[in-house]
């Protein structure tokens, strides 16, 4: 007798019902979109779209409809045609208004949507797009970080009054630098100097030290503070790309960390601009300082040498040299707002500071009214050259004092910065609002694909899906008859398992994707055959009907497992190994194997039993 | 419908020095081709700079390729593919510049030639990206063959069969890459993906006739090893080749409709396919019988004498 017990029904039935309803939304497509914002960010008015839906028309661009979706207009298209041709419209006569993102907007019905379900993700490969790998330079976050120490160590001897030699950053038993050593006049009081240094090193350790010239005071960052800043350094400029991505309007865009120090950046959507490239990766900070004034920076630029606590930047924008002092007002770290206004001098950017820096200014203004104060515009840059037939790359900063001006009034987190350009001060401003990277970062991978592309790659991988599938189904149902069309439908399931598990792990689809889905059907139908033969083994040897479908099932079992099993194994391995579209195929063909499994060997049991179980006589199988 | 319509008896053992000998042949001619000729490895591996462009017009690519040069790129491998508007620019990996400013060249003499030009497709990758990838490619076969090694030892309790799999699995790759030597045709990361599935496939079939044989050895512990595989590669004969036919019809939809993309990963696969069914049917079960397994390796009798001394 063949029976099944009901609860394993009831689970199958179950997770197919669901599987159906996960697997759904991806049933309707999506249509090609194009995503409008305002360039100033503020949200789209509805008389807004209302206009750019005129100006559509007006150009014999059709579309389907559009809508407002979080202060962004979504226009819908046929087709990808209509779609870059209102692209390329707005963005010729629009421009100075509207950023533009080439988007996707799934067909989904609300009733669906409200649940929750949405269809899966396309990979940039499928919808055109920029993908970027970053490199992030963590060894520039650790110098910064002694830098900083150096700095604030250098502060408060000097309000202690404890003399000092110099302050500079070493490198102990390491290779790249580790320390920051103060050293000290032969006559100093050490442990005074150990006291008052007791704030602005904390967390590190602090030796004394005897040298030749007198005694130092060094203290080390161990190795987890050291990984710790450098952990804090991509995070810091993960956030600062995410910000940065927002800003330029990029819809769906992934940020995501890769290995130790890198980050990968994809904009589905975005084609060739060099703008966002230039944008993502800038390093751009400013700092507000008070200009020297008892000593004459021509001077200092002749001898080369700039008097204590001061710095000689020769590169302005007025022409002559300044001497800042060493100390640093406010940073652009701690800005919480920068916008692009009008001046009387021409363009301007709004900054609003943080209430510390705020603090800060407010005391330095009142404190040196009609004295000078400068900003430094700091950029950094990758910089790569040929020396001794070898490639060097090095680390650029460029200082540029944008603006030296005479305080006149007291002020404290609310002010202007003028002597920009106009198209200047929006970058300035919208890298200002995103937050400055921590360190640098510069592009080691680039690939871009083209929306035509992207849609062609999607047809060529849903007809080999189509074909496939039906060469499969055709020569099952022709080799095992009855039983073939079982398989069959227990192949159909698969997919819509598979589908449903990829849509609900927001796994990207890519094309070798959709190959691993088609693979998954080629393979599916291995545990089928294995056991449909077992069954056609046991009908020679003269076995009952029915004994030979559970001898099939159990004698097949063992067998099934292992394979697949080893299977998994270098699926799992490419999961762990691979990166990106070949990450994905993993993750399909790792899915694929265990939805197989529970098909095959659960469904196909439990239909084959519908059919054929209890205690009906059956004469012969059609297998 | 049935491929057999009666048992089969082919007599595979007694005729495995002639398959040696052909899996040797093959297998040196892919050795000798892979460390002459070198594969044709793509720019995810060599780093450089690859880019697919149409033109609104047939295009000459001996005058692209002479700008390309003019404009100071090295070596630039320039070719039509699809039609005579699109092109194909491929360009060596160049240190000293990053992907934006090569990206920025690049385009900067494409709109030079024709304004209304398309890139299509764009990747820079950086030559260190490309030697990282070398590299996890190898351990990620590295870890697989290794995984698949104690796998394999843990379930069929003996070295034999598992040095049998391992090396019918190493045989596959093997003649993968040997079709890629000689076609020349472009090795990329997906076709390492392909390589890897194949391993895990060609393993599948190998399982399949291994399960079958502890099977066979624990009804017919008297039976002689080779009539055992014999018969065991004979009764699983149907299945494999079954399910061979059944995923090469997908892999061949794939390789004719998935597009310029998938052409490499399908052709590894296909080639990897018929490579993987030839090896575990003629090469895998041989090697353990040549390395002496017997009922005994399968089943060892020791453990029923042990517990015969059980009270």
């Amino acid at each position: 007798m063949l029976e099944y017990a009901r609860w394993k029904y009831i689970l199958v039935a179950a997770v197919l019902l669901l599987a159906t309803l996960f697997a759904l939304p991806n049933v309707f497509g999506e249509d090609p979109a194009l995503q409008v914002a305002r360039k100033d960010h503020n949200p789209v008015t509805t008389e807004a779209s209302q206009a750019v839906e005129t100006f559509l028309r007006q150009r014999g661009i059709r579309f389907d409809r559009s809508y407002i979706d979080s202060g962004r207009l979504m226009v819908r298209f046929a087709n990808v045609a209509d779609q870059l041709a209102a692209r390329d419209a707005v963005n010729d006569q629009l421009k100075d208004t509207y950023i533009t993102a080439l988007s996707f907007a799934p067909r989904t019905p609300a009733a669906l949507r409200a649940l929750g379900l949405r269809p899966m993700p396309l990979g940039l490969d499928l919808r055109g797009g920029l993908y970027l790998l970053y490199q992030v330079d963590v060894n520039a976050a650790v110098s910064q970080a002694l830098e900083g120490y150096a700095q604030d160590a250098r502060r408060a001897l000097a309000a202690a009054n404890i003399p000092v030699k110099d302050v500079i950053t070493v490198a102990l038993g390491s290779e790249r630098a580790n320390a920051v050593r103060v050293v000290l006049p032969p006559e100093a009081d050490v442990n005074a100097a150990r006291n008052a240094l007791t704030q602005p090193l904390a967390g590190l350790s602090v030796s004394n030290e005897s040298l030749a010239s007198g005694s130092a005071l060094t203290g080390v960052m161990t190795p987890a503070q050291i990984r710790e800043r450098q952990d804090y350094a991509i995070q810091q400029n993960i956030t600062t790309l995410r910000n940065r991505v927002n800003e330029l309007g990029v819809s769906e865009p992934i940020v995501q960390r890769q290995g130790i120090d890198r980050i990968n950046v994809q904009l589905p959507g975005v084609q060739n601009s060099a703008e966002v490239k230039d944008i993502l990766g800038r390093v751009a900070t400013l700092e507000f300082r008070l200009e020297d004034m008892q000593n004459n920076a021509f001077e200092a630029m002749q001898s080369g040498r700039a008097p204590l606590g001061s710095k000689l930047y020769t590169h302005t924008r007025f022409g002559r040299p300044v001497l800042l002092k060493r100390e640093v007002i406010a940073t652009g770290d701690q800005l919480t707002n920068a916008t692009t206004g009008q001046s009387q001098e021409g363009p301007a950017v709004n900054i609003k500071l943080d209430a510390r820096a705020g603090e800060n200014m407010l005391k330095t203004t009142r404190q040196n009214l009609n004295k000078r104060m400068a900003v430094v515009l700091i950029e950094k840059r990758r910089e790569s050259s040929e020396v001794n037939g070898r490639n060097v790359t090095r680390d650029v900063t460029d200082e540029e004092v944008i603006n030296d001006a005479t305080i006149r009034g007291v002020f404290s987190n609310n002010f202007q910065i003028t002597g920009l350009a106009a198209g200047e001060a929006r970058e300035l401003a919208l890298l200002l609002r995103s937050g400055s990277l921590a360190t640098v970062i510069y592009p080691i991978e680039e690939r871009a694909v083209g929306p035509s592309l992207g849609r062609d790659n999607i047809d060529k991988g849903v007809t080999a899906l189509i074909v496939g599938m039906a060469g499969v189904f055709l020569f099952m149902a022709i080799y095992y008859r009855t039983f073939g069309l079982v398989a069959d439908l227990v192949l159909l399931a698969n997919v819509v398992l598979l589908t449903a598990l990829l849509s609900m792990m927001r796994a990207s689809l890519s094309l070798p994707g959709i190959a691993g889905i088609i693979l998954t059907v080629g393979m599916a139908v291995d545990a089928n055959v294995l056991i449909y033969e077992r069954i056609r083994e046991e009908i020679r040897k003269g076995v009952s009907p029915q004994a030979a479908i559970r001898a099939g099932f159990e004698k097949a079992f063992s067998a099934i497992a292992d394979s697949n099993i080893t299977t998994l194994i270098a699926g799992v391995v490419l999961w762990v190994f691979g990166t990106g579209p070949i990450r994905g195929f993993a993750i399909v063909l790792t899915l694929g194997i265990a939805t197989s499994m529970f098909t095959s060997l659960m469904g196909s049991r439990a239909l084959l039993t519908l059919m054929y179980g209890g205690r009906r006589k059956i004469a012969r199988l059609s297998i | 419908m049935e491929f057999f319509s009666h048992q089969t008896s082919y007599p595979f053992m007694a005729t495995r020095k002639v398959w040696y000998t052909l899996s040797a042949v093959l297998m040196i001619v892919s050795l000798a081709s892979f460390f002459t000729r070198g594969v044709n490895l793509t720019i995810d591996f060599t780093g450089g700079v690859s880019a697919e462009v149409r033109f609104p017009h047939a295009i000459n690519v001996d005058e692209v390729r002479t700008r390309l040069a003019a404009a100071g790129f090295r070596e630039p491998q320039v070719q039509n593919f699809g039609s005579s508007r699109d092109i194909a620019i491929r360009l060596p990996p160049d240190p000293k510049q990053t992907a934006t400013e090569t990206r920025a060249r690049l385009e900067a003499v494409l709109t030079g030639i024709d304004a209304a030009a398309q890139v299509a497709q764009l990747d820079v990758v950086g030559p260190q990206v490309g030697s990282e990838l070398r590299v996890s490619a190898m351990w990620a076969l590295f870890f697989t063959l290794v995984l698949i090694f104690l796998y394999i030892a843990f379930r069929f309790h003996t070295w034999r069969l598992s040095l049998g799999a391992i090396l019918a699995v190493i045989h596959d790759p093997i003649l993968v890459l040997g079709f890629f030597s000689i076609t020349q045709m472009p090795f990329d990361l997906a076709v390492v993906a392909a390589i890897l599935a194949v391993i895990g496939y060609s393993l599948n079939d190998t399982v399949v006739v291994f399960d079958r044989i502890r099977e066979r050895f624990e009804t017919n512990r008297r039976s002689p090893p080779d009539v055992v595989l014999d018969q065991s590669i004979n009764q699983t004969l149907s299945r494999t080749i079954m399910t061979k036919v059944v995923t090469s019809i997908v892999v061949v939809a794939l390789l004719f409709l998935g597009g310029a993309v998938l052409k490499g990963f399908s052709a590894a696969l296909l080639i990897g396919i018929i490579a993987g069914t030839y090896s575990s049917i003629y090469i895998s079960s041989a090697i353990a019988l040549d390395f002496g397994l017997t009922a005994e390796h399968v089943f060892p009798t020791v453990k029923k004498a042990a517990f015969d001394h059980l009270p």
